[in-house]
């Protein structure tokens, strides 16, 4: 086997210094452009600790988004008897969506297209101005990865102790260390599952099943798949899945410009690089001491000075381990920072532009954001408490009655979404002479009560008599279904047809 | 073919040895070890599956495995449960009369979808998926009925059945005036017209004086005086327009000529006591029932 040894290539030189105090870290970029072949084996990255301003961001973030995620489902909202009380709560078997005070029927299902609309436009709004944002801070992978690199550092510890530890021979010391950590991912992946569960079922009633053993057997089931999913994309793949399986660096570039904000190396400043000795000059050299701080910390294993790559995820950790090294060496802070294409172009810092927030790309971004917002908003204040839909019968079309007269039957669907008892007045219109009747009704009962919450299915048979028939020019004549609240007369108008032989 | 280990300049990695159209070549690049592994585990598991779980075909039968499992077991399962489920409607719909079902709405609900499925299965064939029927075989949606229109009437006709040999059938026949040349054609076409000018449809006027005769003669011991039909015969009313054999003036000379006589079978025996009641419930609800 000619496959090269994923832990050997790492050490191969001699620590050496790269300025005073700095020790430059033997680490070579994984994802470089001369080892990325396509039939190289994965090779293992041990990113180092970082400290920093974006490091302290992203474990708040970290904090925030997880919290939202594991806590949600546990906040309550009173909605009065026999609803549920759960805040957020994706309730399949009743077919009802709840997001606090907003409640979602099927049929309205377009105002999660909606919400689904503005988040890739907001997606794509924020990559336009600052890059893979989401990548970077927010994103699932990028999160619960980082939560694993902090589990294994905890039980390993950093960058060189887990290198020397993958090295050593199978001693006790390494088995528990490797043990302990591969059952917190797990236990972490379980929990994750274990979540997710509940925004599908009332989360105490469902803890309490769990815990009995009494859950439905698709809670076991998801929960399963969602445990071993996140161990396996956040402990063992990692940045595998941002390279390979991810669809979004590869649709990223389209909403770059210049004057997004990247992660960027500032080559102008920095080169040429090299070791810098104790009272050496500034001059005629770069700001970059060659230190490879930058490498050691990426996740994704690349080195940033090599330009903007498809690997890089934005987390702006090599920006916190550079400007920690800018400190040491005495040297301004941002060699590398969030910069923008037009700039980092700028033949001279004299040519450097603010960056322009402001562009068509980002207009167009808002001005759909705002639109579909306003969209989504107008029909949910025009939402209508009570919907009605009918159908027709369609076999038989038509009935001939022992008179003569033709009948059709209906089905009238009343849609109750408040949360009180409604009564209903049902009268068609459109031929005079026309008889109605509802079914299970006594004759000439016009007024129905629908419970609350439901969907009441009527059965409805509209009679022509004969000589009225007669007059029907056509088979098919237009008729309306008049739909009137006893409360409020709100009237709501259905329009359909009545069959007949025709002439 | 197969020869010396090579190792690609442009990869490193070794070569399978093989060459295909003198210059393509594959490189060796083996399996991940996890992968095989998992292929030993499916192995070793599908071991177990043979021992736990029906397998292996035998001459006369099949490895039953060690606990029993046959999918027949788990249908007669899932079958006794939605019996066990059904049980508390069964037994009102035995007990109770119509009139009590239908002010019930669950149980109303639950005899008209099981109406629905056992019309399907069992009476679509002759009247169709929407009981529209077709010719010789009744609309059920309408209000024409030639035994009885109200649910008891409509539970007799299912259970004992139409000229179906049952001890308790309707019987009726009508003469064949035709065949058995009760009746000249030209009396049986005078007939026809008068029947039809019954319904409205206009004719031949000394055609029908004609036909009214022999309408008189022949007729009204059953159809009635006024041609309204008697229900205790299966007498069709022939005023109303709503024809069982068709309402073209051929159509009803051949039914003078030949009599017809439908039958319908008898579903006592076939179907229990309490779906014949759901049937005929069922079909009283499609609109018609009186
Ligand atoms: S860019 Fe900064 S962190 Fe990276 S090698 Fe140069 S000085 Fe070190
Ligand atoms: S290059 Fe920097 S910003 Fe990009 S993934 Fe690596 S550490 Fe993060």
């Amino acid at each position: 086997m000619t496959q090269m040894d994923p832990v050997s290539t790492f050490i191969h030189e001699e620590p050496s210094e790269a300025a005073p105090g700095v020790q430059r870290i033997d680490v070579d970029a994984v994802s470089s452009k001369e080892r990325r072949s396509y039939y190289a084996s994965r090779q293992r990255i041990y990113p180092k600790r970082a400290r920093g301003t974006f490091r302290t961001i992203k474990w708040v973030v970290m904090a925030v988004t997880l919290g939202i995620y594991y806590l949600l489902p546990w906040i309550r909202w009173h909605r009065g008897p026999g609803l549920p009380d759960q805040a957020f709560l994706l309730d399949f078997a009743n077919q009802r969506l709840f997001f606090g005070p907003i409640e979602i029927w099927p049929q309205e299902l377009y105002f999660i297209t909606g919400i689904l609309i503005i988040s890739a436009l907001g997606l794509f709004l924020v990559t336009s101005l600052a890059g893979r944002m989401w990548c970077g801070y927010t994103c699932p992978q990028t999160v619960w990865t980082d939560l694993m690199i902090a589990v294994e550092r905890f039980w390993q510890g950093d960058r060189n102790a887990r290198i020397r530890l993958d090295q050593s021979p199978w001693t006790f010391d390494k088995i528990w260390k490797k043990t302990a950590t591969h059952i917190s991912w797990l236990l972490i992946g379980v929990a994750t599952g274990g979540v997710l569960v509940f925004y599908f079922r009332d989360a105490p009633t469902l803890a309490r099943e769990l815990m009995t053993g009494e859950a439905p057997i698709v809670a076991y089931v998801f929960m399963g798949i969602f445990a071993i999913s996140t161990y396996l994309l956040g402990g063992i793949a990692r940045e595998q899945v941002c390279i390979y399986m991810c669809p979004w660096p590869r649709i990223q570039a389209a909403m770059f410009d210049q004057d997004s904000l990247l992660v960027s190396y500032r080559d102008y400043r920095g080169e040429p690089r090299g070791p810098h000795k104790k009272g050496q000059s500034w001059l005629n050299r770069g700001d970059c001491v060659d230190c490879k701080a930058c490498v050691a910390v990426c996740p994704m294993g690349i080195d940033i000075r090599d330009g903007a790559q498809l690997e890089c995820i934005q987390c702006a950790l090599c920006i916190d381990a550079c400007d920690d090294i800018m400190g040491k060496v005495g040297r301004p802070r941002g060699l590398i920072a969030y910069e923008s294409f037009h700039n980092m172009e700028a033949p001279s810092e004299a040519d450097r532009k603010p960056v322009r927030f402001v562009r068509p790309r980002t207009v167009l971004y808002s001005v759909l954001i705002a639109l579909v917002l306003g969209i989504m908003g107008w029909a949910w204040v025009m939402r209508a408490p009570v919907e009605i839909s009918v159908i027709e019968d369609r076999n038989p079309l038509f009935v001939k009655l022992s008179d003569g007269g033709i009948r059709n039957g209906y089905t009238l669907k009343i849609l109750n979404k408040t949360h009180v008892e409604q009564r209903f007045s049902v009268r068609v219109e459109g031929i005079a002479g026309a008889e109605m009747a509802i079914v299970g009704q006594t004759h000439g009962e016009r007024d129905v009560t629908v419970a609350a919450d439901v969907v009441r299915a009527l059965k409805i048979y509209v009679s022509v008599p004969r000589d009225v028939e007669a007059e029907l020019s056509a088979s098919s004549t237009p008729v309306r279904f008049v739909v009137t609240d006893a409360t409020t007369g709100e009237e709501v108008i259905r329009d359909t047809a009545f069959r007949s032989p025709g002439r | 073919m197969a020869g010396h280990k090579e190792v690609d300049a442009v990869t490193g990695v070794e070569t399978t040895g093989h060459v295909w159209d003198g210059d393509l070549k594959e490189l060796n690049k083996p399996l991940p070890k996890w992968w095989l592994y998992v292929l030993y585990a499916t192995i070793v598991w599908s071991i177990g599956y043979w021992v736990v779980y029906p397998a292996w075909p035998l001459v006369d039968g099949y490895t039953r495995g060690m606990i029993g499992y046959s999918q027949r077991n788990e249908v007669t399962k899932d079958i006794v449960a939605a019996k066990e489920a059904q049980a508390k409607f069964v037994a009102a719909i035995a007990e109770r009369t119509p009139a009590e079902i239908e002010k019930d709405s669950d149980l109303m609900e639950f005899v008209l979808r099981g109406g629905a499925t056992q019309f399907g299965n069992n009476c679509a064939p002759c009247h169709g998926r929407g009981a529209q029927g077709f010719k010789g075989y009744p609309n059920l949606n309408d209000d024409d009925w030639l035994w009885g229109g109200s649910i008891e009437a409509i539970e007799q006709t299912i259970r004992n059945g139409i000229r179906s040999g049952h001890a308790d059938s309707h019987e009726s026949a009508m003469p064949r005036f035709g065949i058995d040349q009760i009746l000249t054609p030209a009396q049986i076409s005078d007939t026809a017209a008068f029947v039809l000018s019954l319904s409205g449809t206009s004719g031949d006027a000394a055609a029908i004086e004609r036909g009214k005769v022999v309408f008189e003669e022949q007729c009204v011991a059953c159809h009635g005086p006024e041609g309204k039909g008697t229900v205790e015969m299966g007498a069709p009313n022939l005023t109303d327009g709503i024809w069982l054999y068709g309402g073209q003036k051929a159509d009803i000379e051949e039914t003078i000529r030949t009599g017809r006589g439908g039958v319908m079978p008898a579903w006592a025996g076939k179907l229990d006591p309490v779906t014949i009641k759901m049937l005929a419930i069922y079909v009283h609800a499609l609109g018609g029932g009186q």
